[in-house]
């Protein structure tokens, strides 16, 4: 095996040519750092499973930031702490390929908290290697998440204390008491036989991905000799010596035999059938009864307020979709921020045989007040001239201005009678329809099925667009 | 081609979805959150991915993985979440990714309320994250141009390798219009420099770094030539009345529909209103304003933020003629007739 580790693996790149400077034969970490040796378990595995063609290489921020110097397969860089949400970006585009996803303990244990969190949370398929090296390699030795209580860094001068920094992070005890993880194991680049024990979990991690789309989690313990300010030998032997003790190796979960392969597939697509799926549907409303009963030269604004509930807002879509099949222009804005309050609902509505420039509407021709509190508000803001419609059943005020056209309509006693509280809105409309002459009852009544959402509601509605035109022709 | 009744948030998805979008990753924020129903209703059924991601950090960096493996992917957000996503937006500008970004702005500063305003666009139109880059950045006025900027976004996204935003206030992503949908295929690009997990794509690296000061002053003059390029061919603009105008409104998204109404009124009463409105507003229309600024006797700027979008006006302009601004903000939109009333005291005192 030692052989095999020493024989440079055919995943690397023969000559390092993106490395900047003239040596292109050795790679850019210190001697003694584990991030080597884990490169070389990584690559040989990669090539003994076929697999270095198909893989893509998220590298993180941190020493191995380079690791795109080295490996040749698809490497894609990532920023600080992301590198498990780039590799949820390549992978779930890339079903058939194999993504590692590749950080340091300050990328992954400390910015990066939430994305690996996440990713194992969903079992995405792809394979975590995790350096931990209990230190920010990269920056110059500041502490790490997983800086040991006493150790001293740049930034814990006088060693870490529970008091100011806390515990030490454990990410594998983490991950493991997840559901979703399938091998979680924590191993160190220590000794001949550690580093076996290493590449045993690298294997099966990286196998684990390439049969089944497991989500493995493999931390490595590892030395930064560099930060520790000791020599090669020494970093490693801290690592055996202190490193393990409070982050003891061993497999933390393993689910793997009873896991069964994970389908990461997108669902099939067939174009053709496109607009079909997002509804674009041409309507069959006969273009002849509209022609014959298009009106010109005129604006209406809508407001229609009311509880949320009372089917204010749809009140206003149905109109709107009533109108757009006139061919006239409309639009439709709901209130919604600062306005929105209390549970009560209002939207403006407009319809012109003209573009309409702003959709909001100040002063409404035609204020629709399904309740109290909205004749209220509103009452005032009507044109003169303008229309209130105004629901009788639930608002025992009379409007107080003289200067507009008054129509009570008790709507909601009228939908009980029909069965259903629901159908107010609709009678309302009919009421609209009849009164305001803008809107071709035939072509209303033609366009329901279309309109509504809910088909089974079609004939309710049709009965209570009906009624609020009764009423109207009874006034 | 038939028409819908649509929500702005529900159009960009769709036009997305015509244009080939491939995946979508997100994070719930009103008013942007009917982008993040409609993908999950409709992308599983065009056989892409949705994911609702853990933040906005994290749906960016999914949008910068999928990019780097070829797809044609979106987010969408509000304005807290656009500045999360900053940081992304500039690794994947300096990684020439394109993706398309969403931003149904709200108002700020810090959480604010959900009431629409325009207060992003100087974190959207000047770049926002760090280094120097910039995005092309379209401004819809209409749910049509939510649905058709939703298709034009990725193609240009592809056409110059960047980010696209759609940036619309909270009033375009929640309105509802009629949109007539174009029958179009996806033109979607070749992109050899993609990683697609396979032989010929391993040569491949995507990545932001550039130790060398002079190769990354290299690479930061090759976006530049791209963003000149961008600047001479991709400006879109919308010149409603400005012939004979004397004076001419300025505005973008909702508030060029109210300009718009504005500029009706003032002409029924004889006085010669125009209004320019950038549809795109990186690349910014400065030939456009230029010219005007030759003819007109004043501009006035109509934003719901700060005098943010004036600066870039009066940066054109440059002193020729004085170039007044209306602004609301708070999640206020102008009326009407407080714009109304503004241009008749601009005139009265001109
Ligand atoms: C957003 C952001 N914050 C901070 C940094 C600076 N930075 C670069 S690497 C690093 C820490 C790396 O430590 P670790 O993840 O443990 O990797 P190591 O170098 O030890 O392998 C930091 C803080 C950065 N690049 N980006
Ligand atoms: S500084 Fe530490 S982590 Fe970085 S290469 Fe050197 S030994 Fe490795
Ligand atoms: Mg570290």
């Amino acid at each position: 095996m030692n052989d095999k580790i020493l024989k440079k693996s055919k995943a690397f790149f023969d000559v390092y040519e993106r490395k900047s400077g003239s040596d292109k034969l050795t790679t850019t970490y210190c001697p003694g750092c584990g991030h080597g040796n884990l490169h070389k378990l990584i690559a040989e595995a990669l090539i003994d499973f076929n697999a270095a063609d198909k893989s893509i290489f998220i590298s993180p921020v941190g020493c191995s930031v380079f690791a795109y110097y080295y490996f040749k397969t698809g490497n894609i860089q990532a920023a600080h702490g992301r590198a498990p949400a780039v590799a949820v970006g390549a992978k779930r585009a890339h079903p058939e390929s194999i993504v590692i996803s590749y950080q340091g303990d300050g990328d992954l244990a400390a910015i990066g908290g939430l994305e690996i969190l996440h990713a194992a949370n969903r079992g995405e398929g792809i394979t975590v290697f995790f350096v931990n090296n209990a230190i920010y390699g990269m920056t110059g030795g500041q502490m790490a998440p997983t800086t040991l209580i006493g150790q001293k860094s740049m930034t814990t001068p006088r060693g870490r204390t529970l008091k100011n920094e806390g515990y030490p992070i454990k990410m594998s005890e983490i991950i493991a008491t997840l559901e979703a993880p399938v091998y979680v194991e924590r191993v160190m680049i220590g000794d001949a036989k550690s580093i076996r024990q290493a590449r045993k979990a690298v294997r099966k991690a990286l196998k684990l991905q390439i049969e089944k789309n497991a989500f493995c989690f493999i931390e490595v313990l590892s030395a930064c000799p560099s930060n520790l300010k000791m020599d090669p030998k020494q970093g490693i032997k801290w690592v055996q010596d202190v490193l393990q003790k409070y982050y003891p190796l061993g497999v933390k979960k393993d689910i793997s035999e009873e896991f069964e392969r994970k389908d990461v597939s997108r669902d099939n697509f067939d174009p053709s059938q496109l607009q079909n799926i997002l509804n674009i549907t041409e309507s069959k409303i006969d273009k002849g009864k509209i022609e014959q009963f298009k009106n010109n030269e005129f604006t209406h604004e809508f407001r229609i307020a009311g509880f949320g509930g009372q089917g204010v807002l749809s009140l206003g879509t149905v109109l709107s979709e009533m109108g757009m099949r006139h061919d006239y222009q409309v639009s439709w804005i709901p209130s919604y921020g600062p306005e929105m309050r209390g549970g009560t609902a209002n939207c403006s509505v407009k319809i012109s045989d003209k573009k309409i420039g702003s959709p909001l509407v100040a002063n409404p021709t035609v204020l629709i007040a399904m309740n109290g509190p909205s004749l209220d508000k509103f009452e005032n803001d009507v044109i003169s001239g303008g229309t209130i419609v105004y629901d009788s059943s639930l608002i025992d005020r009379k409007p107080i201005r003289d200067d507009v056209n008054i129509i009570p309509i008790p709507a909601t006693k009228m939908a009980d009678e029909l069965g259903t509280t629901k159908a107010a809105n609709m009678i309302i409309i009919g009421a609209l329809i009849k009164k305001l002459g803008i809107l071709s009852i035939d072509v209303v009544l033609d366009s329901l099925g279309e309109v509504m959402k809910n088909k089974k509601l079609v004939e309710l509605n049709k009965k209570a667009l009906l009624k609020g035109i009764e009423y109207i022709k009874s006034l | 081609m038939a028409k819908q009744f649509l929500k702005g948030n529900e159009a960009v998805v769709k036009g997305a979805i015509i244009a080939g979008v491939n995946s979508y990753y997100g994070y719930p924020i009103t008013p942007a959150s009917e982008i993040a129903h409609a993908a999950a209703k409709y992308l599983p059924l065009v056989g892409g991915t949705f994911l609702q991601a853990e933040s906005e950090i994290a749906a960016i960096n999914m949008v910068y993985g999928a990019a780097a493996s070829g797809e044609r992917v979106m987010t969408a957000s509000s304005s807290p979440g656009i500045s999360l996503k900053q940081e992304g937006v500039s690794y994947c500008a300096g990684a020439e990714l394109p993706c398309v970004i969403v931003d149904i702005s709200r108002a700020g500063p810090g959480l604010g309320n959900i009431a629409p305003e325009q207060s992003d666009y100087n974190q959207v139109v000047k770049g926002g994250g760090h280094g120097n880059y910039k995005c092309i950045v379209l401004a819809p006025n209409s749910v049509q141009e939510m649905c058709d900027f939703g298709i034009l976004a990725f193609d240009l996204a592809d056409k110059y390798r960047t980010p696209v935003y759609i940036l619309a206030d909270g009033f375009i992503g929640q309105m509802m219009e009629p949109v007539e949908f174009p029958e179009t295929v996806p033109d979607i690009p070749k992109k050899p420099w993609a990683i697609l997990g396979t032989k010929e794509t391993c040569v491949n690296v995507i990545t932001s770094i550039e130790l060398d000061p002079d190769d990354l002053e290299k690479h930061v003059n090759k976006l530049q030539k791209k963003y000149q390029i961008i600047e001479e061919q991709e400006v879109r603009v919308d010149e409603y009345r400005t012939d004979d105008a004397e004076i001419v409104l300025v505005g973008y998204g909702i508030a060029s529909r109210i300009a718009q109404s504005v500029v009706d009124q003032l002409r029924e009463k004889n006085i010669k209103a125009g209004m320019l409105r950038p549809k795109t507003l990186f690349p910014f229309p400065k030939k456009q304003i230029d010219k005007l600024a030759n003819s007109v006797k004043s501009f006035l700027t109509v934003e719901m933020s700060n005098g943010q979008l004036v600066d870039d006006v009066r940066l054109i302009v440059n002193g020729r003629k004085p170039v007044h601004l209306y602004s609301r903000v708070g999640g206020n939109v102008p009326s009407i007739k407080e714009v109304h009333d503004e241009v008749m005291k601009i005139m009265r005192v001109s």
